[in-house]
């Protein structure tokens, strides 16, 4: 591989940042304007708001960040990260001091220029006093955000960080005009493709394209965007099957046939970082022997688990919750399953055979209950003796994740490697569902904390591969696969050849993305 | 008269205690269930701090005992609160910026709907069941009342999502004359809302035919054998003449008895049939508010629910008296 200098690895950041702003996608010529995209979405709330700090399923989030907000930076269908109101961005050679060129001649919906400004004070909701922010952790480590000029911000930062810019892609961090940011959570105004017209929560939400955008001949083909909200499964496929929508998320892997069967709509698929996880708690015993925690790697069928409870939508996973739509997901050869090798391991913690209790629920992720008990199955050839606890799916993650000592899970992973491990693996941090630390291994918190503040990729590949290999052989968390994202599009509905694989529907930017054929 | 108006009076203070009963028990079952609304919203991020806030700021952290009695008060003061899910909305951003949506506010345009789906049902069940009933009764035992039977009691021992699934099949999929999706919104043509309402009415005309056919039918008969029918048939009237004019006039108590139910129903027990059509009614809106476990619109839906099936009952037990002579002017 080709050394990348940072300024180098920076200034292709910026042209693709400009590229995407001037040039055109390798499809976009065939897309063409017009038409009203009507989607069916599940994950919609009643509670739905414009309040980014809010946003957690994907109904919302394709609405708002989707098409009527935009976030500093974007992460592309193809995983690279370009800007989106920033158009490039440079760091101090420690990552701590960020400085942000911010997008000229961008207005929000209500006519007000956009500027340095608006990107201080939206950042700043998620920090203010008393806020709930989903995001805050994303934003604290900000220890001063400067204006340098009507378009230009520089954020200087607690401690390195090389992924900041990637940072702010996250979906909660949309872009509020300052000074009137209550009035736009109101009436949903930011600086998006898609102008709101009437937002109906849990039910209904309506847009317009604005006349002009800075994304103009790049993204956004649609006229008007309608996204209704279909929670039940069947009633989703059924209103794709009827062409009442052109497009629905989350297929129902049990009746996927009629959809393959049907020659009207397609079938979009892709392996993202969402993966399904068993963490025990390395600080209980018998997990806090690492040949426990061997053996039960061993114990574990991951094909079959693929295809009985997945239905084969999935890819297996080797123990590193790093996946696909990570820059540095490393090449791991996952644990085979093998009773021989689960016994070997028993021995060497001085047992014969274990018993253990696993607690899972249809809450952790839609089938655990099965996946335990086809663990059990494969895991008794191996002197392991697993006892499944059936638990209430009503208060589950209060209840059972992280208190019970071996439990079923699932992460939906994060944007960038760090963000990862800082939110599951971190010694001490809240989510950390394995207590793992540095007792269990300091070499992983030590270099957790360097990759943070190093800015050469080919050192952070290196160091985010050595963690992965050591979550692999030593880390508190079974993983055994990734679960793809599988939505269903109408043949009426044109998609690009790459379907961002970070977040469902297209990273929730369909409506950006996609035109009528 | 007066006497219908104490019963109306009767009917009305029983029918306030029975709301009080119902409020209680409602409060205390979702206290029952497993986990709160902090827990519920904050799923996966539950951790104990933040769990803490959103219970302090909801006053969630207060005695089961001292809510319900806060709630009672602003429920007899016409408050029924604001709804955990837009509180929880507020404590976010400032009580400015939240526009302070009750659970009024937030009920009321579902409950339109839902009383738009019931009206439209009722519309085409009520005359379709008793017309079938009547033909049942002048047609009895033939063929034509057997099917008519054997159709109804099929199709109300369904369980209704089958039932919409099977129209959803051969009206929506394979012969597409009607949308399977019913996202009716405000604005719409009144065209296109009642197409668009048509499938889950249609659905919910199955459930609740066979019911009052049935009763049309019973009640009819009964009263075949009584010396003024056969004096209405040996004057040489037509039998359907002697049924309308003569027998159902009669026979309307029971039926209006059995329709007020099947009324109520049509607004209580819609739940299934909203979520499968996608109708944004009140049992959608209280689905969702019983899986967040937000008690004041859950308390607000019960009410609503509970209200329904009394005035509905008074309303029946009205008209039968005021069908019946006898009641009318007892002696």
């Amino acid at each position: 591989m080709t050394s990348i200098s940072r300024r180098g690895l920076l200034r292709t950041g910026a042209a693709a940042g400009v590229l995407a702003a001037t040039g055109l996608p390798i499809r976009a010529q065939q897309a063409k304007r017009g038409g009203r995209l009507v989607v069916g979405l599940s994950g919609a709330n009643t509670s739905d708001s414009w309040d980014g700090r809010t946003h957690s399923d994907v109904f919302i989030i394709s609405a708002a960040q989707g098409a009527v907000f935009d976030s500093l930076t974007e992460v592309a269908a193809d995983g690279s990260l370009v800007g989106e109101l920033a158009t490039d961005w440079e760091a101090s050679s420690d990552a701590k001091t960020w400085t942000f060129n911010l997008r000229q001649g961008v207005t929000f919906h209500n006519g007000k220029p956009f500027g340095a400004d608006d990107v201080i004070e939206s950042l700043q909701l998620h920090v203010a006093e008393g806020s709930k922010s989903a995001a805050a952790p994303l934003v604290e480590p900000i220890a001063e955000m400067k204006k340098l000029g009507e378009h230009q911000v520089q954020f200087v930062l607690n401690a390195g960080n090389a992924d900041f810019p990637y940072l702010m892609s996250d979906y909660h961090l949309l872009i509020y005009p300052a000074g009137q940011i209550e009035e736009a959570i109101a009436q949903g105004i930011g600086t998006g493709l898609y102008r709101n017209v009437s937002l109906d929560p849990g039910v209904r939400w309506v847009g317009e394209r604005v006349e002009s955008h800075y994304k103009d001949g790049e993204f956004g083909w649609f006229d008007e965007i309608e996204f209704i909200a279909i929670n039940d499964n069947t009633a989703r496929m059924n209103a794709l099957l009827t062409g009442q929508v052109d497009a629905i998320n989350r297929i129902d892997f049990k009746t996927e046939q009629l959809l393959r069967a049907n020659p009207a709509v397609r079938i979009q698929e892709v392996t993202g970082n969402q993966h399904y996880t068993f963490p025990m708690l390395t600080n209980i015993a018998p997990f806090d022997d690492v040949n426990v925690r061997k053996a039960l790697k061993h114990g574990i069928n991951r094909q079959e688990m693929l295809e009985k409870v997945l239905f084969g939508h999935g890819q297996i996973a080797a123990d590193s919750p790093i996946g696909p739509a990570n820059q540095y997901m490393a090449e791991l050869d996952p644990i085979p399953y093998d009773p021989d090798q689960a016994k070997y391991y028993l021995q060497q913690a001085g047992l014969d055979s274990i018993d253990v209790n696993l607690s899972a629920s249809s809450a952790a992720f839609e089938g655990a209950v099965d996946a335990a008990q086809l663990y059990q199955a494969s895991a008794s050839a191996g002197g392991i003796n697993i006892n499944v606890v059936q638990e209430p799916a009503d208060g589950y993650w209060s209840n059972v994740w992280i208190k019970k000592p071996w439990c079923a899970c699932y992460w939906s992973g994060r944007a960038t490697e760090d963000w990862m491990f800082s939110s599951a693996y971190q010694e001490g941090v809240a989510w950390n569902d394995s207590q793992w630390d540095s007792e269990d291994n300091e070499r992983f918190q030590n270099l957790l904390v360097e990759a943070r503040a190093t800015l050469e990729p080919a050192l952070r590949r290196e160091m985010y591969g050595e963690m992965q290999q050591i979550l692999r052989d030593e880390g508190g968390v079974v993983i055994p696969m990734f679960a793809n994202w599988v939505q269903a599009v109408s043949n009426k509905v044109a998609t690009p050849d790459t379907i961002g694989n970070l977040w469902q529907m297209d990273n929730s930017r369909l409506a950006e993305r996609w035109w009528m054929a | 008269m007066s006497n219908v108006l104490r019963i109306i009076l009767q009917r009305l203070a029983l029918g306030l205690l029975t709301l009080f009963v119902v409020s209680v028990v409602i409060f205390a079952a979702v206290n029952l269930l497993p986990g709160d609304f902090a827990q519920v919203i904050l799923g996966q991020g539950a951790t104990p701090q933040a769990v803490e806030s959103i219970r302090r700021d909801l006053g969630l952290d207060q005695p089961v005992v001292l809510r319900y009695f806060d709630w009672l008060g602003g429920a007899l003061t016409g408050d029924l609160g604001t709804s955990f899910a837009q509180a929880n909305f507020a404590s976010f951003v400032g009580e400015g910026a939240a526009r302070g949506t009750t659970v009024m506010q937030q009920i009321a345009p579902r409950f339109a709907n839902t009383m738009f789906l019931a009206g439209v049902t009722a519309l085409i069940a009520v005359p379709f069941a008793v017309g079938l009933g009547i033909l049942a009764a002048l047609y009895r035992n033939t063929a034509f009342d057997k099917g008519a039977n054997v159709f109804a009691l099929t199709s109300i021992s369904s369980p209704e999502f089958f039932l919409a699934y099977v129209l959803i099949l051969f009206l929506a999929v394979l012969n597409p004359i009607l949308p399977s999706l019913s996202n009716i919104y405000a604005g719409m043509g009144l065209g296109e809302r009642l197409e668009r309402t048509l499938l889950p009415a249609l659905t919910l005309t199955l459930v609740v035919t066979a019911h009052m056919m049935r009763m049309t039918r019973a009640a009819i008969i009964n009263l075949l054998a009584s010396p003024y029918i056969e004096m209405a048939r040996l004057k040489g009237m037509s039998p359907m003449r002697v049924i309308v004019k003569h027998a159902l006039p009669n026979a309307l108590a029971p039926i209006i008895n059995v329709i007020a139910i099947n009324l109520a129903y049509l607004i209580t027990g819609v739940v299934v049939v909203e979520v499968v059509f996608v109708y944004p009614g009140i049992g959608q809106l209280f689905v969702d508010s019983v899986k967040i476990r937000d008690i004041p619109v859950v308390q607000a839906c019960c009410l609503i629910f509970a209200a329904a099936y009394i005035l509905l009952n008074l309303v029946a037990d009205i008209l039968s008296i005021l069908s019946n002579p006898r009641l009318r002017h007892p002696k």
